[in-house]
């Protein structure tokens, strides 16, 4: 059985609300337990606070379109955008053990992702940037 | 997201509920400015309604934790977190950092 669900927004921070709200039905519709959903919504919320502020550096300069599947025991979201391209390997993992003083405020996003997810695969070329998540339902 | 604030002799309170995304952070940043403008350090949130908090979110909070503790004139404490956030700030190093407590009474009582 599989079934698409998808959703196609400005890329602005006030549909982020929307986002989640369409993430959290379709991994719900599919059976995930409400941990495995509010992680997943929190990855897809990173992802796309991340296409908005630096992929098109600034609200409603392009889309973001969500898709989210199921295969198998896998529940797959895929998100497109056409922002300005990067290299994830070149962002490094935050510091967790440094005292509260010298610990950044920000650069959590991507590694929330990458913790709250069982895999974060990007593809960057000219058609645009594919960013694929997946979540093991067992 | 809803903000509340409560002023109490020695504690500032703020009620934060909902959801906190890089679209409410703002507000939850400006809510904590107006209470560290007026000299007050001593900030105890209460998330009980809190349903979700992203990174953005957690940035206005640690970068509060910092004002609030700088030359040891106060502190963030956190209560009522709900177990899915608590696990989100554990994966961000975040427990130790923050004080932590069961209900708002204790947070209060704790300073």
């Amino acid at each position: 059985m599989s079934k698409r669900w998808e959703l196609t927004v400005d890329g602005h921070c006030e549909n982020l609300a929307t986002i989640a709200d369409f993430v959290t039905e379709a991994a719900q519709a599919w059976g995930l337990n409400e941990k495995a959903t509010f992680e997943v919504q929190m990855a897809v919320d990173e992802a796309c606070t991340n296409i908005i502020e630096h992929g098109y550096r600034g609200e409603r300069r392009g889309k973001i379109t969500l898709c989210c599947e199921c295969a198998d025991d896998d529940f797959v979201v895929t998100i497109r955008d056409n922002g300005q391209p990067f290299d994830p390997e070149a962002i490094p993992p935050p510091d967790l053990t440094c005292r509260l003083a010298e610990r950044p405020c920000g650069g959590l996003g991507l590694y929330f992702m990458r913790q709250l997810m069982d895999e974060v695969r990007f593809h960057f070329d000219a058609e645009g940037n594919e960013l694929t998540m997946i979540k093991k339902i067992s | 997201m809803e903000i509340t604030t409560r002023q109490l002799k020695r504690v500032d309170v703020v009620t934060v509920s909902g959801r906190v995304d890089s679209a409410a952070a703002p507000r939850l940043e400006e809510a904590l400015k107006a209470i560290v403008d007026a000299n007050r350090f001593r900030i105890c949130l209460d998330l009980k309604d809190l349903e979700y908090i992203s990174s953005a979110g957690i940035k206005v909070l640690i970068s509060f934790l910092k004002t609030c503790k700088r030359w040891n004139r106060g502190d963030l404490r956190l209560a009522n977190m709900s177990p899915y956030i608590t696990e989100v700030f554990d994966l961000a190093g975040l427990t130790s950092l923050f004080q932590l407590y069961p209900s708002i009474v204790d947070a209060v009582g704790s300073f």
